[in-house]
């Protein structure tokens, strides 16, 4: 079983006890402790089930590229699913749940699926599920969906903060182990401006594991000395648990630092994504050890051999009494001595390679470890725990030689650096033949804006795997990269480590090497997603030559580990496979983030009220006192509608709309873009904006106009005012006001910068007022000033003067039908204008209104809404606005492109009213549909509702729609489905179903 | 992320405070064009892997429009400069012509 030592591990404090849970069982550990360190001192050895095959999964790694132990995490507000137990700090009352299996983690249901693994092939899904196609919705998604996925998905709100740091800085040294140490202080030695980060808690990285000796002391004291040499160093700051989650372009770096996830009760955030420009980055982010693979390598208790040797030192925890290395390399034979030194038992080292010398050979030899050379593990024993390996030859097919009881299994098949932040940004690698390793290519580095390297590989990473090598290599790194910002380094020596003479590694992908097909089908390559090295020989038989076709066809890498342990092992038995050499057959592309980052850490302080700064009218705060129903519109919330005691939102509504018909309605209109448009070329350049003529507009006169885009669509829409000569005051939608402004600028300032013209966006300057209705005209007399009768201020016209005394302009416009005035005052009389309107309007019968009245009492008169009418793909022919189209003009946006063959097909939908033979209002987007089906066997569809309301001053439902030959089809009854199948009749109508002839808005 | 000197207004902005414009120095053809010479002005474009000339605006900045000559590869920036011109100023050919010799784009190298 595996348990804690009697010698306290190097990070632990034993004084501290603490108490988590797992799957609901009350267990204790240690200050200091990884949930993983815990979990295995107390015999957890099972710690989840895989993704695929439901086979049982113990803890592999000690660090970030763990693949098996993800967690669920808290409750309620704080749960978070796949939460690697390695990185997870513990603290008291640390909950966690294992994950993927049903219903205990123990008697797994799914677990059958191993037996089924020779039906489970590779691209499995693909090629069974993909006929007949309606099994796919009905039968394979949902027993798919039910068994599959990893974590569950959290289903309350976050409760923790989360927030972004921006900084500025020479040198960004990512990595605290000696390489990043040794990097950040050379560089901040010349001088730089240094931020040296480090994921985990710990600084020292491997070295204070695996011991060496600097300057002829212990590295743990150089470590300590140098972190306090940085600390001294004003210019440079020194974080931990700060991950570097990705690099972007021109030295753009994402840091993730988990502020609180080991002190939850702590106040502050809970996790911090640093947002980094750097000048220069350093990475110096070490290696992970690869796996072997044999039959049997994913039965808990086999492990990787560094993380074994690390749980033994950092922790005091012994895996099992009894452990087996099996390697290709030198460096797990620090893992069979530190088994010995912690009083535990090593039966036997099995080094695939036929011989070794190394002084790490040799030190084992001397502490008297039995040693085979040429020996592979045939299988491993055991189900839910390791219990024996049976020995076999490497170079032969698997006979077994002899079996050997053990609890650990601790296996290296080599390291690989860890060179995904060089790539991410396009650094690209080289393979080392002799370390079987991908390098960072120094002369193909990531550029930055002047073409030249911004990231620099030091120690592990860089591929030098030797204490004094990885001093000297970070040490020129720290130089290059001050030197690079702008400094100038110090000529000081880096110092010098103890040089050992290592053996060569031998590349070992397969274990033995003719492994047949029984074993390969049981050798793990990724242990999350269940891919086995005959899974990539069948895909490369199948003939996926292609690394990335192979990773999606196979799912190898694919997993929330993203194949830090597989990716290598994979390729390398791919490349086998076809028969080509490592190199030709390249790596995956590395993406952000280096591990999983947090969703709250990527939203930070944007949520809830700050998520998008919120425009407010100067009448905001009367109407959202006065009932207002608020309606986000752009950034604005604007009153769906003033919603009365006693009161549905759609009783408000009915309201609203048979008092503007009848009475007065107040509209704050405020929201509605205003453009001033001025200059000399003002009429010229709005003649190139508008489909219509604008420039023989009189001053004094307002004309409706339409706003297409080069390619001919529908954009916005909106009344334009001339105000004189020179001036014009463009009105455009809500949500279009910004749209348009930066439309106008783009083509004032790329195609017609010599015509002299400005613009202005005066949204904001003034508040608008809409006062609607038959007793529109009798309450702004009554508040007195200028001059408003029809003949003084007639329909499509404004005027400047003052109403109540109030400054203002009136417009003469109606968006509802009704006798209507739009009335413009400055933003700071907004309210007090309102008021007036309000206090005035009294004995007329006054009620504000809201959006959802606008877009009512429009519809009744069939004008369009930009949006509802309108989706992008729509040209004002389609809507019946030729009338609004210019034919004089030689050219304005979007005219040759309506010339286009397409444009003027006859067979575009068109705009229609929609009146249904029952009264019912028809379902927003619904289709109309006609006889037959298309190639995909879908009902044909000639139509489609664009817009559709109940109308209170009709009783009934009213619509607009886009329909094939629609206006040449009036009175025609069309079947519209409604979600449940039933047929909607829908009679072919004139859009204007109130006032046709305008008389109620023209008086 | 870019970094891109806007020419206007001096500042070195952040990707952040831009707005893409994509392919820079299209000529317009309005009516009275080709179907041929129409289609190439709405779509066609360069793509290049390798030298690139774009619009950008300094939306959240100064609002005014500018071009960069950049690298889609390297993501080296060669220069920004106004947008009220046909073509790239002498100046910057000229760096481009030094780092990539034999550079063509379009009619340009
Ligand atoms: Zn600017």
């Amino acid at each position: 079983m595996s348990t804690r030592l009697p010698n306290a591990g190097r990070l632990i404090d034993a004084s501290k006890q603490i108490e988590f849970s797992f799957n609901g069982k009350r267990l204790k550990g240690y200050e200091g402790d990884t949930l993983a360190s815990a979990l295995l001192a107390n015999d957890q050895m099972l710690v989840g089930r895989s993704f695929k095959y439901h086979r049982p999964r113990g803890i592999v790694a000690s660090g970030a590229e763990e693949p098996n132990a993800l967690m669920n995490m808290g409750e309620g507000g704080q749960f978070e699913p796949n939460q690697r137990a390695t990185t997870t700090e513990l603290f008291d009352g640390l909950a966690a749940k294992s994950q993927n299996h049903w219903p205990s983690l123990d008697f797994d249901v799914g677990a059958i699926n191993t037996h089924l693994a020779r039906f489970l092939p590779a691209g499995f899904y693909y090629k069974m599920f993909i006929h007949p196609r309606p099994f796919w919705k009905h039968v394979y998604e949902p027993i798919i969906r039910k068994s599959a996925g990893l974590g569950r998905a959290p289903k309350d709100r976050d409760q923790d903060r989360y927030e972004h740091f921006y900084t500025f800085v020479d040198v960004l040294v990512v990595g605290g182990g000696v390489a990043g140490l040794q990097a950040a202080l050379a560089a901040g030695q010349s001088g730089a401006n240094v931020l040296l980060i480090e994921q985990t808690a710990d600084w020292g990285g491997r070295a204070q594991v695996d011991g060496g000796e600097v300057d002829g002391k212990p590295v743990a004291d150089w470590i300590a000395s140098t972190l306090k040499a940085l600390d001294d160093l004003p210019n440079v700051t020194r974080r931990d648990r700060l991950m570097g989650a990705g690099v972007y372009d021109h030295g753009y770096a994402l840091g993730y630092e988990r502020v609180n996830d080991h002190t939850p009760s702590n106040a502050g955030p809970r996790h911090r994504l640093w947002r980094i420009r750097a000048k220069q980055i350093v990475t110096a982010t070490g290696a992970i050890e690869r796996p072997l693979s044999f039959a049997g390598n994913d039965i808990p208790g086999v492990m990787l051999a560094s993380a074994v040797r690390d749980y033994a030192v950092n922790f005091g925890v012994s895996v099992g009494d009894r452990t087996v290395v099996v390697t290709n390399n030198d460096d797990a034979y620090l893992t069979a001595i530190a088994m010995k030194n912690a009083g535990l038992d090593v039966p036997a080292i099995l080094d695939a390679r036929a011989s070794a010398n190394g002084d790490l050979v040799q030190q084992a030899i001397d502490m008297g470890i039995r040693l085979e050379f040429g020996r592979a593990i045939a299988a491993v024993k055991g189900g839910k725990r390791v219990t024996g390996v049976k020995v076999c030859a490497q170079i032969g097919e698997g006979a077994v030689l002899s079996e050997i009881d053990c609890e650990v299994v601790a296996m290296s098949g080599g390291w690989s650096p860890v060179v995904h932040l060089w790539s991410h940004c396009g650094g690209k690698l080289n393979w080392d033949v002799e370390q079987q390793m991908f390098r960072p290519d120094a002369t193909r580095p990531p550029t930055s804006h002047d073409g030249e390297a911004m990231v620099t590989v030091a120690g592990i990473a860089n591929g030098y795997l030797d204490l004094n090598n990885v001093l000297q290599d970070a040490d020129q790194a720290g130089k290059n990269a001050a030197k690079a910002a702008g400094s100038k380094p110090k000529t000081a020596k880096a110092p010098t480590a103890s040089e050992a003479t290592i053996s060569p590694m031998e590349p070992v992908w397969l274990m033995p090497q003719g492994a047949p097909i029984k074993k390969r089908m049981k050798a793990w390559l990724d242990f999350q997603n269940d891919v086995k090295v005959s899974d990539v020989q069948l895909a490369a038989q199948e003939g996926y030559e292609s690394v990335e076709h192979t990773k999606r066809y196979t799912t190898l890498g694919m997993a929330t580990d993203q194949g830090k342990l597989s990716n290598i092992n994979g390729l390398a038995v791919l490349s086998k496979a076809l028969n080509a050499d490592i190199p030709q057959v390249g790596t995956t592309t590395f993406r952000p983030p280096y591990t999983p980052i947090s969703m709250g850490a990527i939203a930070g302080e944007a949520r809830g009220k700050v998520f998008q700064p919120l425009r407010r009218t100067p009448i905001h705060d009367w109407n959202m006192a006065n009932g207002a129903d608020p309606e986000p519109v752009g950034q604005w919330h604007r009153p769906f509608a003033y919603v009365e005691q006693g009161e549905t939102v759609h009783e408000a509504v009915n309201r609203e709309v048979l008092n503007t018909r009848q009475n007065l309605g107040l509209l704050d209109a405020s929201t509605l873009g205003k453009i001033i448009v001025k200059g000399p070329d003002a009429g010229k350049f709005l003649d190139m904006m508008y489909t219509n003529m604008m420039s023989s507009l009189k001053p004094g006169k307002c004309r409706y106009g339409l706003v297409c885009t080069e390619n001919g669509f529908l954009m916005d829409d909106g009344v334009v005012a001339r105000i004189d000569d020179d001036t014009y005051l463009c009105h455009t939608t809500t949500g279009g006001a910004d749209r348009i402004h930066a439309h106008m600028e783009e083509w004032l300032q790329t195609e017609w910068w010599d015509w002299k013209v400005y613009t202005a966006n005066v949204t904001e300057q003034f508040a608008q007022i809409a006062v609607v209705g038959p007793n529109a005209r009798k309450v702004l007399e009554k508040l007195g000033g200028m001059d408003v009768s029809k003949e003084a201020l007639p329909f499509m016209t404004w005027a400047d003067g003052i109403i109540g005394g109030f400054d203002c302009r009136a417009y003469r416009i109606s968006f509802s039908g009704e006798l209507s005035y739009e009335i413009a005052v400055p933003a700071s009389q907004g309210q007090a204008f309102w008021d007036a309107l309000i206090e005035a309007g009294q004995e007329f019968g006054v009620m504000p209104y809201g959006t959802e009245t606008l877009h009512i009492l429009r519809a009744e008169k069939g004008f369009i809404m930009i949006g509802d009418e309108s989706d992008g793909t729509v040209i004002p022919q389609d809507l019946n606005l030729q009338w609004a189209i210019s034919k004089k003009k030689e050219d304005f946006l979007g005219k040759r492109a309506q010339l286009r063959s397409h444009m003027a097909d006859p067979d575009r939908w068109k705009l229609v009213g929609l009146e249904t033979l029952d009264g019912s209002v028809l379902p927003d987007g619904a289709y109309v549909v006609a006889d037959g089906t298309n190639a995909n066997g879908q009902r044909n569809m000639i139509g489609r509702v664009t817009s559709t309301y109940y109308s209170a001053t009709l009783d009934r439902g009213i619509a607009m729609g886009l329909v094939l030959h629609g206006p040449d089809r009036m009175g025609e009854v069309l079947d519209i489905p409604k979600t449940d199948g039933t047929i909607i009749k829908t009679r072919i109508v004139d859009p204007v179903i109130y006032d046709k002839d305008g008389e109620k808005q023209n008086v | 992320m870019l970094i891109l000197d806007c020419p206007y207004c001096g500042t070195s902005a952040d990707e952040t405070e831009l707005s893409p414009g994509g392919e820079a120095h299209i000529k317009r053809y309005g009516p009275g064009s080709s179907d041929t010479d129409f289609e190439g002005y709405l779509f066609g474009r360069e793509n290049p892997k390798g030298v690139h000339f774009e619009r950008w605006r300094h939306a959240n900045g100064c609002g005014k429009w500018f071009h960069a000559a950049r690298c889609t590869m390297t993501l080296e920036v060669f220069g920004t400069y106004a947008a009220q011109t046909f073509e790239p100023p002498q100046e910057i050919k000229d760096k481009i012509s030094a780092k990539r010799p034999g550079w063509s784009w379009r009619d340009f190298s």
